[in-house]
C-alpha cells in the first residue's frame, strides 16, 4: 500500500460514529487500518431481493450502513390512482411475492371497510384459510432461507417443495400459483373447487413431520446457534421505536398481533396463540417463526372443520358481479354486471379515507386510502411491513461482523416489491 | 402494556422451548456441543431423503397434474389454470364477441384493443356487432382472468395451456383470427362458480 493511501491510525482519530458494539474484535495495537466501503446488493445471492447495503467495513467488521431501497420500486401506489378498486387487486399480488394471498384479502378488507359492506362466512373462512397458508408459505421458506443464509443450503431447499405445495393449493383455488388476485371487492373471485378441502388437509398432515425435520436440523444445531444467538438483538422498547411489527417485533417480546387484537375475516372464532420471545435476537425470530406455523396450521385446520356452507359474495351489496348463469337468466343480473363493469361505472365508493390494517405474514399490512367518490381511489398508501424492518437493520447490524449481516437481513424477512412499492 | 411479560411466558412455551426445559438450553448439553449427534441426524436425514420420489418437475413436458403421486395430483391440467385466451366461436362458427368492449375496460393491465364493425347481413338478427379488429398483447397481459370474468357472452376465455415461446415480440400480439385458431387445440373448462 503507497504512504498517500494509508489512512491516519484509528487510535488518532476519533470516532465520528458510534464505536464498535461488544462483539467487536480489537486490532492489534499499531496496525494502520483503512475503511473500506462496499456495496452488498442489489445483486448478490444472500441478499433477499434488490436490496442494497453500503457498509462501511473495518476489516471484518461493519463499522456503518447505509441500507438503500428503491431498485424495485414500480410505482404500485401511484398505479393505484389509475385503476379501479378491483382492478387494483392484481397489483397488490405483485407488491408482496412471498405471500400474495394475505395483501389480496388486506386489501379487500380495507375497501370493504370503506364501502360497509359485510362478507359472507364462507367468503370470510376461505379468506382466513388462504392467509394462513400464506404464512405458513412464508415462513416455512423464511426458515429455510435463514438456513442457506448460514451455510445449512438444504435446509432452503426442502422448504421449498413445502412452499410449492401451498402455491399447488393456491392454483387449485383460484388459478394462479403466485399472482393469484383471489378476492374482490365484497367477497371472492370464485368458490374453493370441491377436492380443496381434502386436499389442503393432506398437505398440512404431511407438514408437521417437516417441521419437527427443519427444527431437528436446526434448532440444536450449534453452528446455527453460534451465527444466530445474541446476534442482531433488539429489545422491547427498540422495536416499538423503529416500528417493527410480526414475527420480528414478537421475537423481541412486544405482544402484538392484529389477528387477536384487532381481529378482522372471522379471527376471534378460532383458537390459536400469539408466539411471543424475549431474547430478541436471529434465533428468537426462528423459533417465532416455526411456532407460527404451528399455530396457522391449527387455524387451517380449524376453519375447515367449520367451512360454512353458502355463497361467497356479499350479493346484496351491489358491488359483487353476480354468478354469469344469473347475467344470462336474469335481467336484474345482467343490469348490474354492466353496471359495475362499464367504463366510469362499476364500485363508487364514498367520500373519505380510511386505515385498515392486516397482520400478514411479515407484520403488519396497512392500506390508506383516499376516496373521492369517483369509481377509483384518490390515493392508495400502502404501509410495508418490509419497511420498517429493512430500515432497522441500521441498529441491529453496525458494529458487527459481516457474517452477522447475511444472518440478520435473512431473519428479517424483507421483501423488496412491498419495500420499494 | 404493563403485562407484556406475563403474556410472553403464557405463549412463549411453544415446542422448542418445551424441548430446552428437558435437556437444557440449546448448544449447552454435551450432544450439543461436540457436534456428533447433529452430523449423525444430518446424515440419516439425507439418506431418508434420498429414498423418497423426487419432488422435481421436468416443466413443461411434466406438470405436477400428471404426477398420478400422493397430494400434489388431481388427475388432469387445472380447470382453473389461467392460461392463454381464447376467442369462442357459437354453434353456427362465428365468434360469439359482441364488441361490447367490457374486457377492454376491465383490463388493469390495458392489454386489449377492440374495433368493433357491423356483422355481415347473413349473420342474422341476433347479431348485429363484432370485433373488426381484435388484439390481445400477450406481453402486456397479466393473467388475471378479468376480462373473462367482464365478458358479458361468454366469448373471451382464459385455458389451461400455458403459452409456447416466440422469437419475436410481434407474434406474441395475438390478433382475432390467431385467438379464434387457439379455439382448435385447447380445451375450454367448465367456468368456476361465484
Amino acid at each position: 500500500m503507497s504512504p498517500e493511501l494509508t489512512a491516519a491510525p484509528l487510535a488518532a482519530a476519533p470516532l465520528a460514529r458510534a464505536p464498535f458494539g461488544d462483539a467487536a474484535v480489537s486490532l492489534e495495537p499499531g496496525l494502520h487500518e483503512q475503511e473500506m466501503v462496499i456495496n452488498f446488493g442489489p445483486q448478490h445471492p444472500a441478499m433477499h431481493g434488490t436490496l442494497r447495503l453500503v457498509m462501511t467495513l473495518d476489516g471484518e467488521k461493519c463499522r456503518h450502513i447505509d441500507p438503500q431501497m428503491g431498485y424495485l420500486h414500480t410505482g404500485f401506489e401511484k398505479l393505484g390512482e389509475h385503476r379501479t378498486w378491483n382492478q387494483f387487486i392484481v397489483v397488490t399480488d405483485r407488491m408482496n411475492y412471498m405471500s400474495a394471498m394475505a395483501n389480496n384479502v388486506g386489501f379487500a378488507l380495507a375497501v370493504e371497510e370503506l364501502l360497509g359492506i359485510e362478507v359472507p362466512p364462507r367468503a370470510q373462512a376461505i379468506r382466513v384459510i388462504m392467509c394462513e397458508l400464506s404464512r405458513i408459505g412464508d415462513h416455512i421458506l423464511g426458515v429455510g432461507l435463514q438456513g442457506m443464509d448460514l451455510g445449512a443450503f438444504t435446509a432452503m431447499l426442502w422448504a421449498f417443495i413445502e412452499r410449492e405445495k401451498v402455491y399447488d393449493v393456491f392454483e387449485l383455488a383460484s388459478g394462479g400459483r403466485l399472482t393469484t388476485s383471489y378476492t374482490r371487492v365484497g367477497g371472492l373471485a370464485f368458490d374453493l373447487p370441491e377436492d380443496c378441502p381434502a386436499r389442503i388437509r393432506a398437505f398440512i398432515e404431511r407438514l408437521e413431520p417437516v417441521l419437527q425435520e427443519m427444527e431437528g436440523m436446526l434448532s440444536r444445531n450449534r453452528i446455527f446457534l453460534e451465527r444466530t444467538q445474541g446476534v442482531g438483538t433488539f429489545s422491547r422498547q427498540q422495536a416499538i421505536d423503529w416500528g417493527l411489527s410480526g414475527p420480528v417485533a414478537r421475537a423481541s417480546g412486544l405482544d402484538r398481533d392484529l389477528r387477536r387484537d384487532r381481529p378482522y375475516s372471522g379471527y376471534e372464532q378460532y383458537d390459536f396463540e400469539v408466539p411471543v420471545r424475549t431474547e430478541g435476537d436471529v434465533y428468537a425470530r426462528y423459533l417465532v417463526r416455526l411456532a407460527e406455523v404451528r399455530q396457522s396450521l391449527r387455524i387451517v385446520e380449524q376453519a375447515l372443520d367449520r367451512l360454512p356452507s353458502g355463497p361467497v359474495n356479499a350479493i346484496g351489496a351491489k358491488a359483487t358481479l353476480p354468478d354469469k348463469d344469473e347475467v344470462y337468466s336474469r335481467m336484474e343480473s345482467l343490469i348490474q354486471h354492466f353496471m359495475l363493469e362499464m367504463p366510469g361505472h362499476g364500485i363508487k365508493a364514498p367520500k373519505g379515507a380510511i386505515y385498515h390494517a392486516t397482520e400478514t405474514p411479515n407484520g403488519e399490512l396497512g392500506w390508506y386510502i383516499v376516496s373521492d367518490g369517483t369509481g377509483v381511489p384518490y390515493r392508495v398508501r400502502v404501509r410495508p411491513p418490509s419497511l420498517y424492518q429493512f430500515q432497522s437493520i441500521k441498529p441491529m447490524a453496525e458494529g458487527r461482523l459481516v457474517a452477522d449481516v447475511v444472518a440478520i437481513m435473512s431473519s428479517l424477512g424483507v421483501i423488496a416489491g412491498e419495500l420499494d412499492r | 402494556m404493563g403485562n407484556v411479560h406475563d403474556h410472553a411466558h403464557d405463549h412463549g412455551h411453544d415446542h422448542g422451548h418445551g424441548a430446552e426445559e428437558e435437556e437444557g438450553a440449546p448448544g449447552t448439553t454435551l450432544a450439543d456441543r461436540t457436534y456428533i449427534p447433529a452430523v449423525m441426524r444430518g446424515i440419516k436425514l439425507t439418506l431418508a431423503r434420498f429414498l423418497q420420489p423426487k419432488a422435481t418437475v421436468q416443466y413443461p413436458e411434466e406438470s405436477v397434474y400428471d404426477r398420478g403421486s400422493d397430494d400434489r395430483a388431481i388427475g388432469t391440467q387445472n380447470p382453473r389454470l389461467r392460461g392463454e385466451h381464447i376467442l369462442v366461436k357459437d354453434e353456427q362458427g362465428r365468434e360469439k364477441c359482441v364488441a361490447c368492449l367490457l374486457c377492454m375496460a376491465a383490463c388493469p393491465a390495458l392489454c386489449i384493443y377492440i374495433e368493433p364493425e357491423a356483422a355481415p347481413a347473413d349473420w342474422g338478427p341476433d347479431r348485429e356487432r363484432r370485433p373488426k379488429v381484435f388484439e390481445l398483447d400477450m406481453l402486456r397481459c397479466i393473467y388475471c382472468g378479468y376480462c373473462e370474468e367482464a365478458c358479458p357472452c361468454d366469448a373471451i376465455r382464459l385455458t389451461p395451456k400455458l403459452y409456447q415461446p416466440t422469437t419475436s415480440r410481434l407474434e406474441r400480439v395475438y390478433d382475432k383470427q390467431r385467438l379464434l385458431e387457439n379455439n382448435q387445440d385447447a380445451q375450454v373448462p367448465q367456468r368456476p362458480r361465484k
